[in-house]
């Protein structure tokens, strides 16, 4: 049974992926990205890490994702124009592709040649307290440095609006 | 019984989800009735009154004329996202009543479970998610159907959900940080006892301001007066759904009364006690059912027989004998391991309910400026503060 809902939303996943590239209009795209997010979060919670399941849905699907949507409505952005690809791009495209992964592959196996098997369900440490626990004893720096960040960047934003408003 | 125990438990699972949403489609149409009726009489009008006694029959009339209606697909929308739109609406309203609990757990015939589909320990994570899914579903209407009012519906509402998902989630966690727990059974237990258990009074810091911020930014989540901007007819026509036809366009009304329902029950689960009597037993609380029930049919029966109308003299008196059958089941104590906790539950659900429809009769619309502003600039300061002191005094508890 698990087995078979990884295969199945492993390959939901792998293919709204593929169509946020494929799509020309950029609202497809963001839908896909969302399918994405979805089948994501079917993963987390076979792995049995239901808090980040639930926070991968609210967070990204719920909240980024709307935003972009909302954003790209707003913009009302129209569907791209295909334009004549280079005869490089043509040629090169999928050889690179796959010599890019390979090269990935090779580098995780022996980065991490030790790793056990996952197994469905036994992760342990995807409860709201071990999350919280860890969240405010050992990464509490990393945790607070990155909501400064986020808060920067939230300031970056409204100065640069703001200049074109005057 | 020498069933298995996986064959049971399937075939309980079965029953309960048959009975849940054949209960929940039900008061989905009659919520509607009860809307009418009561914005009627509140703007001094019978409201409803043809099909059916009291115009009872009126909603399983217009379910025939949605569905009998010719289903109009606009020739310049975006057909995928056009169609798929109602379905995300409708299934993710529907899906939030599956983690809800009515009841206690029960036994049936030897055999024990919970009034409730199922129980996950991310229970409130689940519906938060599930909700912040369905916005899609009025975004995506309004985007696809290639009209400027659809997408004005559309912006205002994506907007305006965002924007009151953060005070209500805030306002959420501080019951969770008093009952610290995320499952809403266990957060109901916890709160067992009595009214002053309950998350509204109880506590280091009685959550009476949460509850105020969350049924707030509950109404705006719902699109309901007086934060309907996604569908102000006056400047919209009708918002996202302008383009929308029979079924397509049931599907969002069901929507958002599903909406209504879930926000309602999650209210009682985490600042009412849930099924929780208003006090113990052992002081009577569980003659208040039959009180009521008793009183309401002795006044049905009263107007039944000095009635004006022709047709009342027959109506209200098989009202009336209803609700006293309805007081005298209430005695048997058989079902009232099951009944009284469902009757509170449905007390408390449906007095919000009641208020929303209140207040749909009462208060104006407000302009979409004075939405965001209240929303951003009393709104959440308001639930972050509630958050901090209840976090403070929970920390402090000895």
């Amino acid at each position: 049974m698990d087995v078979i809902l990884f295969l199945a939303f492993a390959i939901i996943a792998v293919l709204c992926a593929i169509n946020v590239v494929v799509q020309t209009h950029p609202i497809s795209s963001a839908i896909s990205l969302v399918g994405v997010m979805g089948s994501l979060a079917v993963l987390y919670l076979l792995l049995g890490a239901e808090f980040l399941a639930a926070a991968q849905v609210i967070v990204y699907a719920g909240a980024i994702m709307v935003l972009f949507v909302f954003v790209i409505m707003l913009l009302n952005a129209g569907s791209e124009g295909k334009k004549g690809r280079s005869l490089m791009a043509q040629l090169l495209g999928v050889p690179l592709l796959v010599a890019f992964l390979a090269l990935m592959a090779y580098f995780v196996e022996r980065l991490f040649p030790s790793t056990t098997m996952v197994h469905f369900g036994g992760f342990t440490g995807g409860g709201v307290k071990e999350i919280g626990r860890a969240l405010f004893t050992t990464y509490l720096l990393p945790f607070e440095v990155t909501s400064v960040l986020i808060l920067i960047a939230i300031l970056g934003a409204i100065v640069l609006a703001r200049k074109e408003m005057d | 019984m020498h069933l298995l125990n996986l064959d049971s438990f399937i075939v309980i699972s079965v029953i309960k989800v048959v009975v849940v949403f054949a209960v929940l489609l039900t008061v989905l149409a009659y919520l509607q009735w009860v809307e009418r009726k009561v914005i009627a009489h509140i703007q001094v009008r019978p409201g409803p009154y043809r099909v059916g006694p009291h115009g009872l029959l009126q909603p399983l009339a217009d379910v025939i004329k949605l569905i009998t209606k010719e289903d109009l697909i606009p020739p310049h929308v975006n057909k995928p996202l056009y169609i798929l739109a109602p379905f995300l609406a409708i299934t993710m309203a529907l899906l939030s009543i599956s983690v809800i609990p009515f009841g206690p757990k029960i036994t049936v015939d030897g055999y024990a479970t919970y009034m409730q589909l199922t129980d996950l320990n991310i229970g409130v994570l689940f519906v938060l998610a599930v909700s912040s899914i369905g916005v899609y579903g009025i975004a995506l209407a309004g985007w696809s159907s290639n009209n400027k009012y659809s997408l004005l519906g559309g912006l205002r509402s994506s907007a305006q959900m965002i924007s009151y998902e953060l005070p209500m989630s805030l306002a959420i966690v501080a019951p969770l940080l008093i009952s610290n727990t995320l499952s809403l059974r266990e957060l109901v237990e916890k709160q067992s006892g009595g009214m002053w258990h309950w998350n509204i009074l109880h506590g280091p810091f009685p959550q009476i301001f949460g509850f105020l911020i969350f049924m707030i930014a509950a109404f705006a989540e719902t699109n309901r007066v007086p934060f309907d901007l996604p569908e102000a007819e006056n400047e919209l026509v009708a918002g996202f759904h302008t383009e929308y036809s029979s079924m397509k366009f049931a599907s969002f009304f069901m929507a958002e009364y599903a909406n209504m329902i879930t926000v309602s029950c999650m209210a009682t689960l985490l600042f009412l006690g849930g099924w929780v009597a208003p006090w113990p037993a052992k002081y009577g609380s569980s003659y208040v059912p039959v009180a009521i029930f008793a009183a309401a049919g002795l006044i049905a029966l009263f107007h039944g027989f000095q009635s004006a109308h022709r047709r009342d003299r027959l109506s209200l008196p098989v009202v009336g004998v209803t609700f006293l059958i309805c007081a005298a089941v209430f005695l048997l104590p058989m079902v009232q391991q099951w009944l009284l906790p469902l009757f509170w539950f449905c007390a408390k659900t449906g007095g919000i309910l009641f208020a929303y429809i209140w207040i749909r009769g009462t208060l104006p619309r407000f302009r979409y400026d004075q939405l965001m502003g209240f929303t951003w600039k009393f709104l959440f300061p308001a639930a972050m503060l509630n958050l901090l002191v209840t976090g403070f005094l929970v920390a402090l508890r000895p």
